[in-house]
């Protein structure tokens, strides 16, 4: 227990603290009560969320994927969406409602979100075309990925293999060749860097 | 402005490049060693010149001062293809132009994820509550009456040198390594905030969480165990002396030294004591790291230890030709104190022990310097951070082994430039 404070700041009220409180844990502690269709969420999707993310949730240019990319997460280019890769559902309703759509945040009512997210599981095929979603059958809905996350484990993988012990400092190896290189790629916005003086101006 | 912006063009005539250009031209360079003589008289010394006999500006011309035109290639850049718009982006601070370790503010890296919102000390409102045993709302003015203190950290974005876990990809350090500032924070520590709020409700702190929320709309919420927010995290409302920038959170903005850029809420205005991590879209979707197996790391909060030479680098060629040579870069380490830092110009057959500038501070960059004569041959340059747990920086061959290719977080490879004979530099992996 820490020592008693200045008497500095006032006591926040139930309104203002229910006002900024919207943090939804994944076992549904923050859930409003409330639900949504598919069916509606399609329709809202398409008016509000589509022109960035797709009809089907599937982006559009630079705009995140929402849907698919099953199966990717070990290959060269894993496709991480929320069907694919998010762990909890309370994730997705928690951002939705707090900062989507993006430039008009925290205007969807919590009905809204709830057919919004019910909208995002059908394009993933993880409920039906009739399913409805409501706070008391949040949990029920299962996330491919639930399992995909381990705890930061460099303390056994990594930092007993990077150790100062074994630095080396003379003959570390024979060659050195060149196996990639960024001028080749090309991508780099730089304007105006000074030029090198070439060795015939000495 | 635009009559000043005149005004001191005619003050000072000759911009350092027509200066480079004109030291060349007379065919000494600034090549010229002790030994290189000096065949024509400089005007620029036997010539009075307009600076010499005019005035400059009067004291009132500047009320808020920016760099001298001279040096407008030190900005921050934006990379466009990075990212789907500018909004929800990064940019880079210029780290190749930059010396010591205080970041300037005006010059320090931004990534939001709304946007940059302005927010007046007078709506600021920061509320803490959850577990608590009285939740309570703050304003600016109550957060000055804390007692104060004053650190400094590097804030590291957790994406920084990201582009380059596949391959050698932008071209300069301001682009692979420039997601980084170092600041000296002044503010008041968390432990303080909550102390106020009283955590007798919290119980046992080893199990509890503090979600930590901005007021702009992405709201980039964090879940930070309680035992970090009790040790060191602080809530800042200064930086390098003067009120945080807006684009760094202004009025207030949270201070998790050692760990990912992402955790250090910006605008902050709520923080909650939890019995859960609120596993947020920022600790799931974003800020997990995907391992070659396809599962992924969660809470990598630490940035470990890293390295960077900053000069000679793609975008700060050799340009004085043979000899001396100052060969320079930042160290840094999310678990404490930088210790040494080792330089290779080989491409790391040998390395030998580079000067740091100063004694590493726990958790803040460290300047190190490595004077040599050049010979004008090919470098291969890399650097090799080592802190004060044992700790040495991996090559990125050894960090692939352990994750593939896909963490997209957490890159502290050792860095090489390739310097060709005519100085110029470029990034390259190397065998």
């Amino acid at each position: 227990v820490l020592a008693a404070g200045l008497g500095v700041g006032r006591a926040a009220l139930p309104e203002e603290i229910a006002a900024w409180d919207k943090d939804i844990a994944p076992d549904g502690t923050g859930l409003p009560v409330g639900s949504g269709s598919v069916e509606y969420g399609e329709e809202i999707f398409s008016e509000t969320c589509a022109s960035c993310h797709g009809e089907f949730a599937e982006g559009v240019d630079n705009w995140p994927t929402l849907s698919g990319g099953f199966g990717t997460l070990d290959r060269e280019d894993p496709v991480k969406t929320v069907g694919s890769y998010w762990p909890y559902l309370s994730t997705t309703y928690d951002y939705i409602r707090r900062s989507m759509p993006f430039g008009g945040a925290q205007t969807l009512s919590d009905d809204d979100v709830y057919a919004m997210v019910a909208y995002i599981l059908y394009s993933n095929d993880l409920v039906d075309d009739d399913f409805v979603l409501s706070n008391e059958n949040f949990l029920e809905v299962e996330m491919p990925n639930a399992g995909g996350f381990i705890v930061d484990d460099r303390v056994v993988t990594e930092y007993p293999h990077f150790t100062s012990e074994t630095a080396c400092y003379e003959d570390c190896k024979d060659t050195v060749e060149i196996t990639m290189r960024a001028a080749v790629l090309d991508v780099t916005p730089i304007e105006d860097t000074p030029e090198p003086v070439i060795e015939a101006t000495q | 402005m635009t009559d000043k912006r005149i005004k001191t063009k005619q003050t000072h005539p000759p911009s350092r490049r027509a200066f480079l250009r004109g030291a060349a031209a007379t065919g000494a360079g600034l090549a010229a060693s002790a030994a290189s003589a000096q065949t024509a008289p400089d005007p620029l010394i036997t010539e009075v010149q307009d600076w010499a006999s005019g005035t400059g500006d009067g004291v009132d011309a500047t009320p808020y001062g920016l760099p001298i035109e001279f040096e407008s290639d030190v900005i921050r850049r934006n990379v466009a293809w990075l990212t789907a718009d500018t909004i929800s982006s990064i940019n880079f601070t210029p780290i190749h132009a930059l010396d010591g370790t205080i970041t300037p503010q005006g010059c320090a890296f931004e990534r939001h994820h709304s946007g940059a919102i302005e927010l007046s000390k007078s709506d600021y409102r920061l509320m803490i509550h959850g577990l608590v045993d009285t939740p309570l709302v703050f304003t600016y003015a109550d957060l000055e009456r804390f007692p104060r203190i004053n650190k400094t950290f590097f804030l590291e974005c957790a994406a920084n040198t990201g582009m380059e876990w596949a391959g050698a990809q932008l071209n300069g350090a301001q682009f692979t390594h420039g997601m980084i500032h170092n600041m000296e924070y002044s503010g008041v520590s968390l432990r303080s905030l909550l102390s106020e709020a009283g955590l007798s409700a919290a119980g046992d702190f080893k199990d509890k969480w503090v979600y930590v929320e901005g007021a702009d709309a992405s709201s980039n919420g964090r879940s930070i165990p309680l035992e970090k927010a009790l040790d060191d995290v602080m809530i800042a409302f200064k930086a390098n002396g003067e009120a945080l920038r807006k684009e760094h959170g202004y009025p207030v903005r949270l201070v998790v030294p050692g760990w990912e850029g992402n955790m250090w809420v910006k605008w902050l205005r709520r923080i909650e004591i939890t019995d859960q991590a609120i596993e947020s879209r920022e600790e799931t979707s974003k800020y997990t790291d995907t391992l070659e197996d396809g599962t992924a790391r969660k809470w990598t909060w630490v940035m470990d230890a890293k390295s960077v030479v900053t000069s000679p680098s793609p975008q700060a060629p050799i340009t004085h030709g043979k000899g001396p040579l100052v060969i320079t870069g930042l160290a840094w380490s999310g678990r404490g104190a930088i210790t040494g830092v080792d330089v290779t110009i080989d491409g790391g057959k040998t390395w030998q022990k580079a000067r740091l500038a100063a004694p590493g501070q726990p958790m803040a960059l460290t300047r190190f310097y490595l004077d040599i004569d050049w010979d004008g041959s090919e470098m291969y340059l890399q650097s090799r951070a080592h802190d004060d747990t044992g700790y040495v920086q991996p090559t990125k061959t050894q960090l692939r082994e352990v994750r593939g290719l896909n963490s997209v977080y957490h890159n502290n490879c050792i860095q090489t430039w390739w310097v060709k004979k005519n100085g110029e530099a470029e990034n390259v992996e190397v065998s």
